[in-house]
C-alpha cells in the first residue's frame, strides 16, 4: 500500500517490523531523521545494508537527546564498541527499547546499562553518585550528595555487597510504577 | 532447611571442578581487584590460588542463587537458552501449528561478552539451543512470536538473524497515530503529568467514536433510508441559531432524538401488506426497530464495560504495588527523570523539582518527625473540619438550588437556564474548593490532590444524582404535568442542552481562566511564572461530559457524535491555550498513579451511574405512548420478551423461549444467584492477592538471608584455607576444596580440629 520506496527492501521492512515496536511508516522516518544527521556519511539506499556508524557527536545533538543529563550514556549502552557510534540498526534499536511499548523487563535491563558507568555490571558507589551530580548538577551539596547515595545502596541492595548487582535493580524497578512512563522517548 | 541445600550444591560444584580440564592463564591486575565478574573473560580459567577458586566457587554457587534473576549479567548463550524454555512453555500452552520452513546453519555467532556465565553448556551447546529457540519461535503462533521476539534483550541485527524468513503482520492497534506530533510537544514541554490529560481526551474520543459508529449503523442509518413516521407533526421553525444551543424546534424531530425512531419494522420496498407488523414480513427486507434499539445499546454499553474494565486492570497492574513501599529514595534517584521532556527551561524545573524531593526525602532520614504541640495540632484539626463543613455545605446547597430551580422552572425561556446555572455551579465551585485548600495548608502535594478530586467528584456526583432524580423521577413519571407529548425526546434535548453548555463554559473557562489569568498575573500582579495547567480539574470535567454522553445514548442516538465534535476542539483548544498560557508545574504528580486514579473514576461513578439509569429507565420506567419505538409497552423490556413471544409463536419448537425469559431474566432469584457468584469471585482473587503479598515478604527475606549465608561462607572458607596453608604441606589444590567444604558443612563432629 501506498507509494514505492527504495530505502530498503520489504524483507528488510519485514525484519525491523518484526524485531522492533515500530510500524513500516515510523521505520521509515527513523530513517529520515538517522539521515538528517549525517546526510554526507549516511546512503539513502539501504537495501544492500551498508555499514554505516553515526558518531555520538553528532547523535547527543538530536532535540530528543540534547537535554537529556544521561544522552552519552544511553547512546554508549545502544551502540556495539561501546563508544557511542551507532548504526542504524543501533539507532532503531534505542529508540525502540524506549517507545512505550517496550515491557518494562527490557527497559530494565538498558537502564541498568545506562547507569552502570564504568560498565562492570554492578552499580557502585561511584556510578550512583555521577547519577545523581547529572541527575541535580548543583543543587545538592556534597554531603547531602553522598548521604542519598548511601541511602539509596542501602535500601535497594539486597545481598548485601555494598553495590546494586542487575537483580536488585531489577527488583526496585519493579516497585517503581512510574518508570515505564518516565522512561520513554517519543520520536 | 540452608545449610542442607548448600551441602548439596558444594558437592555439584566439587564434581564440575573435577570436570575442568583446560585452564588459560588469568590477569594478576584482575586477580587484584578482586571483581568476580569482569567483560570479556573466558569461559574456562586456571585457578592459581585459593582465593581465586574461592571467588570462581561463590560465583558458581551465586549464579545459581541468582540465574533466574540475572539477564543482563548474562551471555548471549544463556539468553537464548532461557529464552528457549519460555518459548518452550509457551508453545506447550498455546495450540501450535506445524514448522514448515526447515531453519539453515547461520554462522556462528560471536560472544559478546556481557559477563560469564557458567551454564555448564559449551559453544557446540549454545547453537543447538539456538536452533531449537528457532524452531520454537516458528511454532508459536504469530502474535506470540511477535512478542518474544522484540522483548528479548538482544541487538537489532542478532533479533533479526534469529528472524529469517518469517512472515509478520502487523496488529492494528499498534498503528493508531493519532496526535502524535501534538502529544510529543505537549510531553516534551510539559512533562508526564500534563499528557496524560491529552493521552485520557484520546481515550474518551475513541470511546465515543466506537458508539458513535455502533448506534450510527444499527439504528440512525436504517431510520434514515426508511421513511419515517408520517403522523409526526413537524412544528414551526424559529431561529436557527437558537435551535443548535436548544436542540429543540427543528431538531426535536429529527434523528437526533429518539421520537423520530419507529416503532414498526422497518420495511424496504413496496407493497408490504400493512397489518403485517406482529410478524416478520416476508417482502423485502424486515428490520425490527424496537428490538434492534433495545439490542444495540444494551450491547453498546456491555461492549464498552467490558473495554473499560480491561484498560482500568491494565492500567492497575501496572501502578499498583502490593509489597510495602520501601525503598523510595533509590526509586526517586533512578525512576523520577521523565526523558521525555526536551525543553530546556522544563528541564532545568525538572531538576529542580527531583533535587526538591531528594531533600526533603534526606531531611526526612535525617530529622525526626516534628511533634507539634497538642494545642497546635488541635487548631489543625478543627481547620480541616471547618474546611470539610464549608465544602459540603456548600455542595449540599448547590443541590438543593438545582433541585428548586429545576421544578420550578419551566418554559421556553428557561430551557437554557438550567444547563447555564448547572455549568455555572461546576465551573465557581472546584474554584472556591481550591481556595479553601490552599487555606488549610497541607504539607504532602499528593494529599492535597486527592483532597482536591474528592471534594470536586462529590459535587459533580450529587449535581447529577438530583437531575436524574428531576428527569427519571419526576418528568417520566408525569410527562402530562409538564405538557410533554414525548418525554424521552425531552430528555434527549436536556442532555444535548447540558453537554453543549458544559462545552461552552469550558470555553469561557480556558479563555477567562487561563489567559486572562496570565495577563492579569504578570501586568497587575508581576509575576513571573505563568500559570499551572490544573490537571485534575480537567480531566473531572471530561469524566463530567462523558457520563452526560453515557446518560444521553439512550434518548439521542447521535449523542456520541456531538460528544467527537466537543472532544476534538477541546483537544485543540486546550493545546493552544496549554502553549499561550501555562508553564510546567514545579510540583511532582504522580502520572501513573493518577491515570489509573481516573480511569476508575470514569468506570465507577461515571459508567455505573450512567449504566444504572439506563438500566433502571428501560426496566421500569412506562415509555411514553404516542412516540418512540417503544410505544405502546409496559417498559422498552417488553420488546425483548414480545420478539421471544413471536419468535415461539412462528416457530413451534421453541416454545420454551418465553417461558425461559420469564424464569431465567425476569425473576430476581436468578440475578442475586449471579451477583452472589460474582461476589465469591471477586472475594476469592482478592484472597489471592493478599497470598501473594505473603509469599513476597517471605521471599524477600529468603534473598537477604541467603546473602548473609554467602558472606558467612565467603569469610569461613578463607579463614580454613589460611589454616591449612599454615599447617599442612601443599596439595594437589582439587582435594583440597572438599575437604575444606566437607569440614565446614560438619563443624559439630571435628570439634577438636578448631585451632
Amino acid at each position: 500500500m501506498g507509494n514505492k520506496q527504495t530505502i530498503f527492501t520489504d524483507e528488510q521492512l519485514d525484519a525491523y517490523q518484526d524485531c522492533t515496536f515500530f510500524t513500516r511508516k515510523e521505520i521509515l522516518r527513523l530513517h529520515g531523521r538517522y539521515h538528517e544527521l549525517a546526510p554526507h556519511l549516511v546512503p539513502m539506499d539501504y537495501t544492500n545494508d551498508p555499514d554505516v556508524k553515526v558518531p555520538l557527536a553528532l547523535i547527543v545533538n538530536m532535540p530528543e537527546l540534547k537535554e537529556n543529563p544521561f544522552r552519552n550514556r544511553i547512546v554508549e549502552s545502544f551502540s556495539e564498541d561501546g563508544k557511542g557510534n551507532l548504526s542504524f540498526n543501533d539507532f532503531v534499536d534505542m529508540f525502540s527499547v524506549l517507545s512505550e511499548m517496550a515491557p518494562r523487563e527490557l527497559k530494565a535491563i538498558y537502564a541498568f546499562k545506562i547507569y552502570d558507568f564504568n560498565v562492570d555490571n554492578y552499580i557502585c558507589k561511584e556510578d550512583l553518585e555521577k547519577t545523581l551530580n547529572r541527575l541535580t548538577k548543583e543543587e545538592l551539596t556534597p554531603e547531602e550528595v553522598i548521604l542519598v547515595c548511601e541511602k539509596a545502596i542501602e535500601e535497594a541492595d539486597l545481598d548485601g555487597d555494598n553495590k546494586l548487582s542487575f537483580a536488585d535493580f531489577e527488583n526496585m524497578i519493579s516497585r517503581a510504577p512510574d518508570f515505564l512512563s518516565t522512561f520513554h522517548i517519543r520520536i | 532447611g540452608v545449610h542442607d541445600s548448600f551441602s548439596q550444591l558444594i558437592q555439584e560444584q566439587c564434581h564440575d571442578l573435577h570436570d575442568v580440564i583446560e585452564m588459560t592463564p588469568l590477569d594478576p591486575e584482575e586477580e587484584s581487584r578482586g571483581q568476580i565478574l569482569t567483560r570479556n573473560r573466558p569461559l574456562r580459567q586456571e585457578v592459581t590460588s585459593e582465593r581465586n577458586l574461592t571467588e570462581l566457587l561463590v560465583f558458581q554457587m551465586t549464579s545459581r542463587v541468582w540465574r533466574l534473576r540475572c539477564t543482563s549479567g548474562r551471555s548471549r548463550g544463556a539468553i537464548i537458552s532461557q529464552y528457549c524454555n519460555r518459548t518452550m512453555q509457551l508453545r506447550r500452552r498455546r495450540q501450535s501449528r506445524p514448522s514448515i520452513q526447515h531453519f539453515p546453519r547461520s554462522a556462528r555467532p560471536s560472544i559478546r561478552g556481557y559477563g560469564v556465565e557458567t551454564d555448564a553448556a559449551g559453544f557446540e551447546e549454545e547453537e543447538n539451543k539456538r536452533e531449537r529457540l528457532v524452531n520454537n519461535l516458528q511454532n508459536l503462533s504469530d502474535s506470540d512470536r511477535v512478542r518474544m521476539l522484540r522483548a528479548m534483550p538482544l541487538s537489532l541485527s542478532e533479533k533479526k538473524e534469529l528472524r529469517h524468513g518469517w512472515y509478520s503482520w502487523l496488529s492494528f492497534l499498534s498503528s493508531l497515530q493519532l496526535w502524535q506530533t501534538a502529544l510529543k510537544c505537549v510531553g516534551g514541554r510539559f512533562g508526564t503529568g500534563v499528557l496524560s490529560y491529552f493521552i485520557f481526551l484520546r481515550t474518551l474520543l475513541f470511546f465515543n467514536v466506537f458508539m458513535f459508529l455502533v448506534t450510527g449503523l444499527l439504528l440512525v442509518v436504517p431510520q434514515a433510508i426508511a421513511h419515517p413516521d408520517l403522523d409526526q407533526n413537524i412544528t414551526v421553525r424559529s431561529t436557527w441559531g437558537l435551535e443548535v444551543l436548544t436542540g429543540a424546534g427543528y431538531f426535536s424531530h429529527s434523528l437526533l432524538y429518539y421520537g423520530y425512531y419507529s416503532n414498526k419494522p422497518l420495511q424496504t420496498g413496496h407493497s408490504c401488506s400493512a397489518s403485517s407488523n406482529k410478524t416478520s414480513s416476508s417482502c423485502g427486507l424486515s428490520y425490527n426497530m424496537p428490538l434492534i434499539y433495545f439490542f444495540t445499546i444494551g450491547a453498546a454499553f456491555f461492549i464498552t464495560c467490558i473495554i473499560l474494565v480491561y484498560t482500568m486492570s491494565k492500567s492497575f497492574g501496572q501502578s499498583f504495588r502490593i509489597d510495602k513501599s520501601k525503598g523510595l529514595l533509590a526509586i526517586k534517584v533512578f525512576s523520577s527523570w521523565d526523558f521525555k521532556v526536551i525543553k530546556k527551561s522544563s528541564v532545568r524545573l525538572q531538576r529542580a523539582n527531583i533535587s526538591t524531593q531528594l531533600k526533603e526525602l534526606v531531611a526526612e532520614v535525617n530529622h525526626q518527625k516534628l511533634k507539634f504541640p497538642v494545642l497546635q495540632r488541635l487548631f489543625r484539626l478543627s481547620i480541616h473540619m471547618l474546611a470539610w463543613i464549608m465544602c459540603l455545605g456548600s455542595t449540599l446547597a448547590c443541590v438543593l438550588a438545582v433541585y428548586y430551580f429545576s421544578e420550578y422552572m419551566h418554559g421556553e425561556a428557561s430551557l437554557l437556564a438550567i444547563p447555564v446555572f448547572v455549568s455555572s455551579l461546576n465551573l465557581l465551585l472546584p474554584g472556591f474548593f481550591n481556595v479553601v485548600a490552599w487555606m488549610e495548608e497541607y504539607d504532602s502535594p499528593s494529599v492535597l490532590n486527592y483532597i482536591s478530586i474528592s471534594r470536586n467528584l462529590l459535587l459533580k456526583v450529587s449535581v447529577l444524582g438530583v437531575l436524574c432524580y428531576h428527569w427519571l423521577g419526576r418528568v417520566a413519571t408525569d410527562p402530562q404535568s409538564l405538557g410533554l407529548e414525548c418525554w424521552e425526546s425531552f430528555v434527549g434535548q436536556e442532555l444535548y442542552r447540558f453537554l453543549l453548555m458544559d462545552f461552552i463554559f469550558m470555553l469561557l473557562d480556558t479563555f477567562f481562566g487561563e489567559f486572562l489569568w496570565r495577563v492579569f498575573s504578570q501586568k497587575a500582579l508581576k509575576r513571573e511564572r505563568k500559570p499551572v495547567f490544573d490537571i485534575a480539574r480537567n480531566v473531572l470535567e471530561l469524566i463530567y461530559g462523558q457520563t452526560l454522553a453515557w446518560l444521553g445514548v439512550l434518548f439521542s442516538p447521535l449523542l456520541p457524535a456531538v460528544q467527537i465534535i466537543k472532544l476534538l476542539f477541546l483537544f485543540y483548544m486546550k493545546k493552544v491555550s496549554l502553549k499561550m498560557n501555562c508553564q510546567a508545574s514545579g510540583k511532582p504528580w504522580r502520572a501513573c498513579q493518577m491515570t489509573t486514579i481516573f480511569i476508575t473514576l470514569l468506570c465507577f461513578p461515571a459508567f455505573l451511574g450512567a449504566a444504572v439509569c439506563v438500566t433502571y429507565t428501560m426496566w421500569t420506567i412506562k415509555p411514553s405512548a404516542s412516540c418512540g419505538p417503544f410505544q405502546g409497552l409496559k417498559n422498552m423490556f417488553q420488546a425483548g420478551k414480545r420478539w421471544f413471544q413471536e419468535l415461539a409463536a412462528a416457530n413451534p419448537d421453541l416454545h420454551w423461549l418465553p417461558s425461559a425469559h420469564a424464569y431465567l431474566v425476569e425473576n430476581p432469584l436468578f440475578l442475586f444467584l449471579s451477583a452472589g457468584i460474582f461476589l465469591i469471585v471477586i472475594y476469592f482473587h482478592s484472597q489471592v492477592v493478599d497470598g501473594q503479598r505473603k509469599i513476597i515478604e517471605l521471599l524477600q527475606e529468603q534473598i537477604e538471608n541467603e546473602g548473609e549465608d554467602k558472606k558467612f561462607l565467603i569469610t569461613r572458607l578463607q579463614h580454613i584455607h589460611e589454616r591449612k596453608r599454615r599447617v599442612t604441606p601443599r596439595r594437589v589444590k582439587e582435594a583440597i576444596i572438599p575437604d575444606a567444604l566437607h569440614e565446614l558443612m560438619e563443624p559439630q563432629k571435628r570439634p577438636q580440629q578448631q585451632l
